[in-house]
């Protein structure tokens, strides 16, 4: 027998908890995201040919680029920030300021990367 | 009075079972990973990424230091991105990153399925999709 839920999906998404719940959730989407990224990447190129190169086509756009850059680099500043606060638990009163540390990271790196990417795919 | 379970240290919370053991795998590996990236980020910029590559090819390299990552670009030669050092880093970061995303792909299912039977299946699907990833992506590093 499974769980119960109470609440629905709709519910649950629209759920607004403490600092730390919007990080949970871009977490999440980044690294399954991620996930579906990497394994029809792989596939693509193992099969090769005419399919493999119009998937792969796909990951060569500059709008996909800043979606999965943006995956991982919140995954990589987000689970940096989990495995410091998890390996050094005292850390976890200071949660909060964790959280607006890693959002002074995330937000100048990727700024920086995005105006990149658009300047080298559309200024060529 | 007993501590609050979250100022226990690891030794005190104990690595009993397969869960336990893999929530610290997860992060240990995000550690490695990290090294590994930036050991490929760094070797980019050493064997001359600065004046022949784009900010992009550069992403590309340092996340899979795999030398087809790098053949659209204005390198007079790749040979010094195709040796066993990058095949052999390429490698660690490819088996690092398959079992880290497999696991937290078996975590996230289990927010939604619940039932015993289904996390026998996503269990089994997931065993089948980390060997799969693995064999395949080190075919790809070795033979390009």
């Amino acid at each position: 027998m499974g769980l119960k839920r109470d609440v629905s999906l709709s519910t649950g998404l629209r759920y607004r908890g403490p600092a730390g719940y919007l990080t949970f959730i871009l977490h999440r989407i980044g690294g399954v995201g991620m996930g579906i990224f990497i394994a029809m990447h792989i596939l693509a190129s193992f099969v090769g040919g005419r399919f493999g190169g119009a998937i792969n086509g796909i990951y060569e756009n500059w709008a996909f680029q800043i979606f999965i850059f943006f995956c991982v680099l919140f995954h990589a500043i987000n689970g940096l920030r989990i495995t410091i606060l998890d390996l050094f638990p005292k850390l976890l009163d200071y949660l909060p300021e964790a959280i607006w540390i890693e959002w002074a990271v995330f937000i100048p790196l990727f700024g920086l990367s995005v105006f990149v990417i658009l300047k080298t795919a559309l200024g060529g | 009075m007993t501590k609050k379970s979250r100022t226990l240290s690891l030794k005190q919370r104990g690595l009993m079972n397969f869960e336990a053991i893999m929530w610290l795998f997860t992060r240990l590996s995000a550690l490695g990973m990290y090294a590994l990236i930036l050991f490929a980020l760094t070797g980019a910029l050493v064997m001359g990424a600065r004046n022949n590559m784009n900010f992009a090819d550069v992403m590309r390299w340092a996340f899979m230091p795999n030398v087809s990552h790098v053949q659209s670009t204005d390198l007079a030669s790749t040979d010094t991105w195709a040796t066993p050092l990058w095949k052999l880093t390429a490698s660690a970061l490819l088996l690092l990153a398959t079992a880290h995303g497999v696991h937290g792909l078996v975590v996230v299912a289990d927010d939604y399925i619940t039932g015993e039977r289904g996390r026998r299946y996503v269990r089994l699907l997931s065993i089948l999709l980390m060997t799969a990833m693995s064999l395949i992506g080190l075919w790809l590093i070795w033979t390009s």
